[in-house]
């Protein structure tokens, strides 16, 4: 019979844990906060592009770095450090430790993301057309983002710069599939497929909603992909890391 | 009643058996040493009565709480020091103790009472707000002990809690393993020190190959293996092996400036060996009859490990 209280209590102390030691580790400096900002300035720096237009898609970019940037240090970090040992051997079950990862990078996204946002917003002057839906695409693109994050942190490794490496692979690739430096309503054919199959299309998408009001699909299913693709991410992590429980690594 | 207990655990990892089947039973308020070589089991057990590894076959219970079925439960009454698992080194030894305690639900001013306490108990009390990343091995050992106690748990597990440490870091954690045992905690341990076994533990298992081949108390066991007593002497002078020539030795070894004599019977040999000092005018400087040994009865369970 699980004690709630006590499972509720874990995952708050796994992301408590995380939030102390790894949010100012260089990795995620790195990739959750510099990438995403250097990835701008080259793209938007001296072309004359319409700076409001193209905002929700860096706005969905930084979420998307900053979030799933926790996550993947975290474990093979742990086993590294032999750390991990310890943590499960406390009042946990897989599922805390996960959710306690998921929930720390989460928390890194939104906080440095709102940052982002509100200052942009200020300065820019821009138009916010749904709250409603900014606080939505928050809420599920951290989850999901972060969710992402802890996926990749599943393969057995107690090496961080073979994980940081894989993030890399698997998370560039999605940044240029998303309809972030092309609009989604100027592409076509199998550009337009391809970026179906980005969960970072529909949180640019999201965030189109709630600035501009030119969203290509409705809230609905940009919501209903990205509560899916987390559930997916969060299932393909349980898998891995109990498989790897399983065989003691 | 028993508080820790082990049904037929079984693990393998491919083709390699790690636990074939153990079993044991350690009764509320005893301190159960479990003994093997390198590679006998002894950490695949922990692992799986602890919750860190599923057994293939078999059950662990944690003060009758099924602790594959019901981790959370079965921890909470826990506290554990894995062989491999060191405390966060980014962290103060102070943030270390009370981020455990907060697993266990301890309210906040329990905690820092319970912290201060067991600081001042392992020593460490003057470096509670140094990163552990600047503490040697023996003082993390004591911080990892430190979270281990901090919630006065009614289980203590340990896995090898003093390999490696200096005399007095050692010396620590024992002490506070006899203080555990005292406020009611059972404890069960391993180690590969026997000496350390002989004087903690009321009960001891020894495995070897993945599979128990005895427990029972230090006594009963160094009984049913005392194959070997023997008499240890050291004269003034140096004298040679053929000085020992009674019909009932067994054996004679040399260790340094010291003779063992086996023989069957320990007091024949000390009135022999008198006599032949009295004889040969040679001074004895000590002299010794051998206690069963514990170490005896391991090296004969586990030859050829």
């Amino acid at each position: 019979m699980m004690d709630w209280t006590i499972f509720a209590r874990s995952i708050l102390m796994v992301a408590e844990k995380n939030m102390r030691i790894y949010y100012f580790k260089g990795p995620v400096v790195v990739f959750g906060l510099l990438f995403p900002l250097l990835m701008f300035f080259t793209f938007f720096i001296g072309r004359n592009l319409d700076i409001v237009l193209f905002f929700p898609g860096f706005l969905g970019m930084m979420l998307f770095f900053t979030a799933s940037s926790v996550g993947p240090l975290i474990t093979p970090w742990e086993k590294r450090e032999k750390t991990y040992e310890r943590l499960v051997s406390l009042p946990v079950i897989l599922e805390s430790i996960i959710l306690g990862d998921l929930l720390a990078g989460a928390v890194f996204g939104v906080i440095i993301t709102v940052i982002v946002c509100s200052v942009s917003v200020f300065i820019l002057t821009l138009p916010l057309l749904s709250a409603g839906l900014l606080v939505v695409g928050f809420l599920l693109g951290s989850i999901t983002f972060a969710a992402l994050g802890t996926l990749l942190a599943s393969p057995t490794t107690d090496n961080p710069s073979n994980i940081m490496m894989l993030s890399s692979l698997v998370r560039l690739p999605l940044v240029f599939v998303s309809g972030i430096f092309i609009p989604l309503d100027q592409l076509e054919g199998w550009q337009w497929v391809l970026t179906s199959f980005s969960p970072l299309t529909y949180l640019v998408d999201l965030f189109h909603a709630a600035f501009l009001g030119d969203a290509v699909y409705p809230a609905y299913i940009d919501s209903a992909v990205l509560i899916f693709v987390s559930l997916v991410f969060i299932g393909g992590t349980k898998i891995i890391q109990r498989r790897n429980l399983v065989k003691g690594i | 009643m028993d508080v820790i207990e082990a049904h037929n655990l079984h693990k393998s990892f491919g083709p390699v058996v790690a636990v074939d089947g153990v079993s044991i039973a350690v009764e509320k308020g005893g301190i159960f040493g479990f003994l093997g070589p390198n590679g006998a089991g002894k950490t695949t057990t922990i692992r799986m009565l602890t919750g860190v590894l599923t057994p293939d076959e078999g059950t662990a219970l944690i003060g009758g709480i099924d602790i594959h079925k019901n981790p959370l439960g079965a921890k909470m009454k826990m506290g554990i020091i894995p062989e491999n698992g060191t405390v966060y080194s980014d962290l103060t030894a102070e943030q270390n103790i009370l981020w455990t305690a907060k697993f266990y639900g301890l309210d906040k001013s329990l905690r820092e009472q319970r912290a201060f306490e067991i600081l001042a108990r392992l020593g460490l009390t003057g470096r509670r707000h140094d990163l552990v990343r600047t503490f040697s091995k023996g003082m993390r050992q004591r911080i990892s002990i430190a979270c281990a106690i901090v919630h006065s748990p009614p289980v203590l597990v340990l896995d090898e809690p003093t390999t490696g440490l200096d005399v007095y870091s050692r010396r620590l954690v024992i002490d506070t393993i006899r203080h555990m045992n005292e406020e009611g905690s059972t404890i069960l341990l391993t180690t590969h020190n026997i000496e350390e076994a002989n004087a903690l533990c009321s009960s001891i298992c020894i495995i070897n190959k993945g599979k128990i081949v005895a427990t029972g108390s230090p006594e009963k066991l160094k009984k049913t293996f005392d194959t070997s007593r023997y008499v240890e002497i050291s004269f003034e002078q140096p004298v040679k092996r053929d000085v020992f020539t009674s019909q009932g030795i067994i054996r004679v070894e040399n260790h340094g400036d010291k003779w063992r004599i086996f023989m069957d019977d320990p007091d024949l040999a000390v009135k022999y060996l008198a006599a032949l000092a009295e004889q040969d005018h040679l001074k004895i400087v000590s002299i010794a009859t051998s206690n069963p040994s514990l170490e005896e009865a391991f090296v004969q369970l586990t030859a050829g490990a």
